[in-house]
């Protein structure tokens, strides 16, 4: 099998794109959707980014909490400038999908959505209670607008909720998924797991029963420590949570299904994960630490990512360089070369060998160098040269 | 280094705050240093550790017992789930505190009250601000979105509980927050555009919706200043290293040349992007520069301690918005005491 990153697009209907905050991977995530628009596939890219830069990339305002097509004027210019100007690499990844023979006449749709985790929760809730009362109830409940803001897991559950809604809708064929920046990078994996469990808690179960039923159930010891916990975080607030939990009685088990059915498209043979870092030490050490956890669930890392690296641009030596500055001394512009130079050289060997130890423990079949551009990528054109980058260029 | 006293005594508590990927934590560590070789006792806090803090200081990972990381800096780390602890015993629950984290009742009340975990960590930092544990307390607040959420916890906890203990908690921890004399937030980002655009939402946003006061932002990873270079092209280096018959090979030249332009070009963003942050925040600013050691290590946080100073000090003698003055590290004072210990 020839490793490329072509082929990890072309069998996979899900893309999982993870990594720490601030190494691009929403850039790299639309241009991996952009690339599959490019080979006439229906490929949507859905987005966590607060600070709105895709959407601004793709020349919208905002993007909506559904899936909107990008104007293909924008990103078309590329598919006629890529088949004709054109690496042999890109001709050649045309090729192999068999429906872009003749690109441009067979373009796809491309497609992006921004996740709004709190409409998500929303929309949630309406379609799975029973009735439009018992959903208002629950959108009005305090706890339940604590939840469905920005904090704790919610957006990483809510981008798996929005992950199976769009795989459901059957609408595209290609569906990449920049995943929220965690600590955990891991979390949002989680996140539908962590909800079941918490749906299934004992103590849940006690305040999601019925009233009475819950009375006379009542585990004692149960009673006594939330009685307890009232005391401490104030009767109010558990009150809530009793008037939260009852609201979704009937809607539990809807949920667990639902849980269950993301984890069964999560770990489908359907869906590659894709890591994005930096060739830094921190961003690579979570990395290394998300393909170990990813591998315990039986996944594999598809594809490494490794975006701004330095490159290498001479053999010298350090030695080499040590002379060069010392007979240059009396030259204060050659100086400042020499110097500028081995300082970068420097950074890109360590660079080099950080990712190199990273890709042996991560076993993964594709490794893509993405180099550190002059300028950033925060324009339609970027994000083509990044689209480019990613799959002709790059590859080692 | 008279003049940085004004920058450490206005507030005991100084949390620095960052998305992922812009150095919080080596941050986290310089300010530590920098306020040690003022002769300042410091406490550094972690929350939720897992960040490599402890790493710097060649240190084993901090827990919520202290530890010495350096003359003079003390290391711990907050962990929700000892705060709650620590808060129930405080409330009379000794007895029942271990049950209610052992059986799963606090954790599903902390769930099903959101913040309740960030709230109780800020009291933790509040008590210790009281206490007056150190002269300068250091938190290297939670990494990415969520330090945002941490922040803006008390006020929207204040907001929602109407009664209770947990509405006094929160009081008392907005309290801390909002006034400078006792806490302010060091925001952190990188001179690049993506970084600095939302640091400029962020600032507005912890500003008006947290209610924090912010410390000079730190832009960190400052290339070093390389304008000597501009428009040097490998014909006017050859030029150069003949006249000064060098004999350098025509692949150093062309090396040299390519590297000059990269660096003239990155350096030339990034001092827009400095302006762009320091016009649109009216934020007083301290670049910190770029370590190019693979992972920086003691004499790394030395150096950026250093640097730090040299920007307070900057920012203090005059007003305007120095956005350039830390571009080339090399310039902070080179008498500066970098044997880290403080006398």
């Amino acid at each position: 099998m020839n490793p490329r990153l072509t082929n990890v697009i072309e069998r996979s209907k899900i893309v999982i794109v993870c990594g720490t905050g601030g190494v691009g991977k929403t850039t790299v995530s639309a241009a991996l959707a952009l690339h599959g628009a490019t080979q006439g596939l229906n490929a949507v890219v859905v987005t966590i980014d607060p600070a709105r830069r895709l959407a601004h990339t793709l020349g919208l305002d905002n993007l909506p909490n559904r899936p909107q097509q990008i104007d293909p004027s924008l990103w078309q210019p590329h598919l006629a400038h890529s088949s004709q100007g054109a690496s042999d690499d890109v001709a050649a990844a045309s090729a192999h999908t068999d429906s872009s023979s003749t690109a441009g006449a067979t373009a796809g749709t491309f497609w992006a959505l921004q996740l709004d985790a709190k409409a998500t929760f929303d929309d949630l809730i309406r379609s799975q209670s029973e009735n439009p009362a018992q959903a208002e109830r629950i959108l009005a409940n305090q706890i339940y607008r604590n939840l469905s803001g920005a904090l704790g897991g919610t957006q990483e559950y809510m981008a798996m909720e929005k992950l199976y809604e769009i795989e459901s809708s059957q609408q595209f064929d290609l569906i990449v998924v920049d995943t929220p920046p965690s600590r955990h990078a891991l979390d949002f994996l989680e996140a539908p797991g962590r909800l079941n469990r918490f749906l299934e808690h004992p103590v849940t179960r006690l305040l999601t029963a019925p009233t009475r039923l819950y009375l006379r159930a009542a585990n004692r010891a149960m009673m006594g420590l939330l009685r307890a916990m009232s005391r401490v975080v104030g009767a109010e607030v558990v009150e809530d949570a009793v008037a939260f939990f009852g609201a979704f009685e009937g809607m539990e088990a809807g949920f667990r299904q639902r849980a269950s059915r993301i984890e069964a498209v999560i770990n489908s043979s359907d869906t590659s994960f894709l890591v994005v870092t930096s060739p830094r030490q921190d961003s690579i050490e979570e990395a290394r630490f998300f393909g170990r956890r990813l591998r315990e669930t039986g996944q594999k890392v598809a594809g490494v990512i490794v975006n701004r690296v330095h490159p290498r641009r001479t053999d010298r030596t350090a030695e080499q360089f040590a002379a060069d500055k010392e007979t240059s001394e009396t030259d204060p512009t050659l100086r400042a070369a020499v110097d500028n130079l081995a300082r970068w050289e420097a950074l890109a060997a360590r660079e080099q060998d950080q990712v190199s130890g990273l890709v042996a423990d991560l076993g993964a079949t594709v490794t893509v160098m993405i180099p550190q551009f002059g300028r950033e990528i925060y324009d339609m054109a970027s994000l083509n040269h990044m689209s480019e980058s990613l799959f002709a260029g790059g590859e080692k | 280094m008279t003049d940085t006293n004004s920058f450490w005594e206005q507030s005991r508590v100084l949390i620095v705050a960052g998305k992922g990927g812009v150095g919080k934590t080596t941050v986290t560590a310089a300010l530590a240093v920098a306020a040690a070789k003022t002769g300042r006792s410091v406490q550094i806090v972690e929350i939720e550790g897992k960040s490599g803090l402890s790493r710097l200081f060649g240190s084993r990972p901090l827990s919520d017992i202290d530890q010495q990381l350096a003359p003079n800096i003390r290391g711990r780390q907050i962990t929700s789930l000892a705060a709650l602890l620590e808060y129930l015993n405080d409330h009379g629950m000794r007895r029942v505190a271990k049950r209610m984290i052992r059986s799963g009742v606090a954790d599903v009340v902390a769930t099903a009250v959101p913040g309740l975990r960030d709230l109780l960590v800020m009291g933790k930092i509040r008590q210790m601000q009281e206490a007056r544990v150190a002269d300068v307390i250091v938190v290297d607040a939670p990494a990415a979105g969520h330090a945002l959420a941490f922040l803006a916890t008390p006020r929207r906890m204040e907001q929602a509980a109407r009664v209770g203990p947990l509405r006094s908690q929160a009081e008392r921890a907005v309290a801390m927050l909002e006034d400078p004399s006792r806490c302010r937030v060091v925001p952190v980002t990188l001179p690049e555009h993506t970084p600095v655009s939302e640091m400029i939402q962020t600032a507005e946003w912890l500003t008006s919706q947290a209610g924090v006061v912010l410390a000079p932002a730190i832009v960190n990873m400052v290339n070093p200043d390389v304008s000597i270079l501009a428009d040097q092209s490998a014909a006017s280096l050859t030029t150069a290293a003949d006249r000064a018959g060098l004999g350098w090979p025509e692949e150093l030249i062309d090396a040299c040349a390519q590297s000059a332009a990269f660096a003239v070009a990155r350096g030339e963003q990034q001092h827009a992007e400095i302006a762009r942050l320091a016009k649109e925040t009216q934020l007083d600013l301290v670049s910190l520069p770029l370590i190019f050691e693979a992972e920086v290590d003691r004499s790394g946080i030395d150096h950026l301690a250093d640097a730090f100073t040299a920007g307070i000090q900057a920012t203090d003698r005059s007003a305007t918005h120095t956005a350039a003055t830390g571009l080339d590290a090399t310039n902070a004072d080179p008498t500066a005491n970098s044997n880290g210990g403080p006398r």
